[in-house]
């Protein structure tokens, strides 16, 4: 018999074989930002490519705060706050350096060259930035209760916007050169928002002289994001967090240092918030009404709909629910009648596939559902100028749908799973597979 | 001095009003323990249906003696089925799920009342001015301050409904039930009391109190913002600031912590700085939390297993 500490180090990965995992989906993750940045963007003009770019940033956000509110279970209002921290760094330091090296606030070189690689930069240490506020905040507080958390946060966010109100003009290049960079750390544009920062995050592609390869650099960052949190949700101190977010207490008794892992986590969140924010104020004008309360409670609902702890998810209801607004902005009553086709076609898919428990609702409540989806397809395409009645409505809808969503599915789309978890996934993809795939309350 | 005692007669007012709006907070984290997001927008709606009723009794130019408890009356009770049409809707069927859960729900609904009431068909987007129900003037002067008559009926009218509140609360039947629910709800539930009921009733009671400081506050300032403003979201998150400082949960806690930060914003934005009100509230928010979590008044909660 080996000894304890022995068993111990063979159950250990390696650390070639650990630094392949990371590596390999990360290398895959920039040659798909690259593909998207170089393929898509030309593909479908600047105004989808503008979505893109902001379903990228969503879910660098969305993934970044499930790692507290879905891993750790900690409700934490304060994204907004650190996007607004890490933006504001990223913003002054390349707006003020630039002035400082090249004399001007202009993009500065090519794709990869001077500009490019000094607002990476600028990026992460927002992002460092972020991750100090929020030790700063999550010290002290995530010792205390659950929603202590969500209280603070909120203050801490709400004094940042504060405080960045007050702060002076953004100053032009002349008189910035005269007061020196740290001279002008006051001069962020207070209420009217940090203007003139230079566009690198633009989503026009590279090839344009204008824009710089924005969708690019987004995705590099959303890809190192995801990789992270994957990395993290299989490894040790990932499960010290799951098990903080099932039961504190019992998480105590098993020896997680409860106090460490929630701050970590939080770290490692107000890390990638600011990094979102350093990219947002890249993109377009940073202003702290925008990056307030509001921001923060929409990224919670990103984590909520796609499901506590699910990365795939948070990325799905990031995608989703930045579309959603700009879909009832321009609806059409074609749509309608897609949807009916896909709840048809997902019932006799179903059907096909023997799946018994799809029949489980009962069929009246199945007939109610159809039928009034039906009558609006109809409706609308009978009626065709209320569709346009409906953008007005469209905030109201929005506030509806996810009033009926916590309530129709509390769990979120994929509960704690992640997407290819899920039964339906099993039974549409790999049988086989669901069968040795072990799920998480088999493994050892 | 003039300026102190000017300072303290705002504050005092404006401190009723968070007292006001924290008590709904309180009472709901008492019976349900989670944050009703929602509760600033049922204050704005409040303030917005006052003036409605207003414009549709024809007092809009011109009001009788009697006009403020109609209309007082009127808004409470709006507020009230509206809070307990919500709760029974859409906090009901979330009983069992997870606080998160209510809380996103809470943010729905909230969104959902600030979107409705800019359609034009409800408030529409224009902001308005609340026309005076009370004849406004200068009650008594005391060391060169004149207090006005707003402020006089807000404070009291705001201590008359905290007062009957607390002997709801501490003197009847609903109330020691209110008390037994937010103590364990099982038990209560055990005990013959009907949870159900009872928090639909605080539901109620916690909105017509809102709408009344609604009233109050459009009466004392006049203008209202259109529904989806951020002030009223801000006055709101203010108020709940003050639940917390006060001890969550805790009725008396309520007020008190009200009419702190009432004080405190006031205080601040005269003798520090105008522009930096909301912060003060926060930093003090964040030092109570630090060294007493549980609020200035509340009881420390041992975590059971």
């Amino acid at each position: 018999m080996k000894s304890l500490a022995e068993r111990t180090a063979a159950q250990r990965p390696n650390l070639a074989a650990t630094a392949a995992l990371s590596i390999a989906p990360l290398a895959v993750g920039v040659i798909a930002a690259f593909l998207l940045q170089a393929v898509l963007a030309p593909a479908i003009g600047p105004f989808y490519a503008k979505l893109v770019l902001d379903v990228g940033i969503a879910i660098l956000l969305s993934v970044s705060l499930n790692i507290v509110n879905g891993f750790a279970g900690q409700f934490s209002l304060g994204h907004g706050g650190f996007m607004l921290v890490g933006g504001y760094t990223a913003a002054y330091l390349t707006y003020y350096g630039s002035i400082a090296f090249w004399g001007s606030a202009e993009i500065h070189g090519g794709f990869m060259e001077g500009g490019d690689i000094f607002f990476m930069v600028a990026c992460v240490v927002g992002g460092i930035v972020a991750a100090l506020a929020g030790l700063l905040v999550g010290l002290p507080s995530l010792r205390l209760r659950g929603d202590y958390l969500a209280i603070v946060t909120l203050g801490f966010g709400e004094i940042m916007r504060v405080v960045i109100q007050r702060t002076g003009d953004v100053l032009p290049v002349a008189a910035a050169k005269e007061k020196g960079m740290l001279g002008s750390i006051t001069n962020v544009g207070g209420s009217l928002g940090f203007t003139d920062v230079p566009q690198y995050v633009s989503p026009t592609p590279w090839l344009e002289k204008t824009g710089h390869a924005g969708i690019f650099f987004t995705y590099i960052f959303v890809a190192i994001c995801v990789v992270v949190a994957f990395r993290l949700k299989s490894s040790s101190n990932g499960r010290a967090l799951l098990a903080v977010r099932e039961n504190e207490v019992a998480a105590e008794a098993m020896g997680v240092v409860t106090a460490r892992a929630k701050v970590t986590a939080f770290v490692m969140a107000a890390f990638f918030a600011g990094v979102a924010g350093g990219l947002f104020g890249h993109q377009s004008t940073l202003s702290p009404s925008e990056l307030g309360f509001q921001r923060s409670i929409d990224i919670v609902i990103m984590v909520v709909l796609g499901g506590m702890g699910s990365i795939s998810g948070a990325v799905l209801a990031a995608f989703l629910l930045t579309l959603m607004p700009e879909i009832f902005r321009e609806f059409k009553p074609e749509w309608m009648l897609i949807y009916v086709a896909v709840i048809f076609g997902a019932t006799v898919w179903q059907r096909f596939l023997g799946a018994k428990d799809a029949w489980k609702t009962h069929w009246r409540s199945k007939l109610i559902h159809r039928g009034i989806a039906v009558a609006l397809a109809v409706t609308l395409q009978v009626r065709r100028d209320w569709a346009g009645e409906i953008s007005h409505y469209r905030m109201i809808v929005y506030a509806l749908a996810l009033i009926l969503i916590m309530i129709a599915r509390p769990q979120g789309l994929f509960g704690t799973n992640e997407i290819w978890e899920t039964n339906w996934w099993r039974r549409l993809f790999g049988r086989a597979a669901s069968k040795t795939t072990p799920t998480s309350s088999e493994a050892p | 001095m003039t300026i102190f005692l000017q300072t303290f007669v705002n504050a005092l007012a404006l401190g009723s009003l968070y007292g006001l709006i924290a008590l709904g907070y309180t009472l709901v984290y008492g019976v349900l323990r989670f944050i009703n997001f929602a509760h600033s927008d049922i204050f704005m709606i409040g303030a917005w249906i006052s003036f409605t009723f207003t414009g549709w009794l024809g007092w809009s130019t011109g009001a009788p003696g009697y006009a403020l408890p109609v209309i007082l009356i009127l808004a409470m009770g709006f507020c009230a089925l509206l809070a307990v049409a919500i709760e029974q809707l859409a906090y009901k069927p979330l009983r069992k799920a997870p606080r998160l859960n209510v809380l996103i729900t809470a943010i729905g609904v909230s969104l959902f009342l600030q979107n409705t009431g800019v359609l034009k068909q409800v408030f529409g987007t224009q902001p308005q001015r609340m026309p005076a129900l009370v004849n406004d003037h200068v009650m008594f002067t005391i060391a060169g301050v004149g207090v006005q008559f707003v402020d006089v009926l807000v404070v009291l009218l705001a201590g008359a409904l905290m007062l009957l509140l607390q002997w709801m609360v501490f003197r009847t039947r609903l109330g020691r039930a209110m008390r037994a629910v937010s103590f364990d709800e099982r038990t209560a539930s055990l005990m013959g009391i009907n949870v159900n009921r009872v928090i639909s009733i605080t539901f109620g009671i916690g909105s017509a109190l809102a709408a009344a400081a609604g009233l109050l506050y459009a009466l004392k300032y006049g203008s209202l913002k259109q529904s989806a403003d951020s002030t009223w979201v801000l006055l709101g998150l203010k108020a709940f600031v003050a639940a917390v400082i006060g001890g969550i949960g805790n009725v008396r806690g309520a007020v008190a912590g009200g009419v702190l930060i009432g004080f405190l914003e006031m205080y601040g934005a005269a003798y520090l700085s105008p522009h930096l009100k909301d912060v003060y509230v926060f930093v003090v928010l964040i030092g109570v939390l630090l060294i007493k979590p549980s609020g200035l008044f509340g009881k420390a909660v041992v975590e059971k297993v």
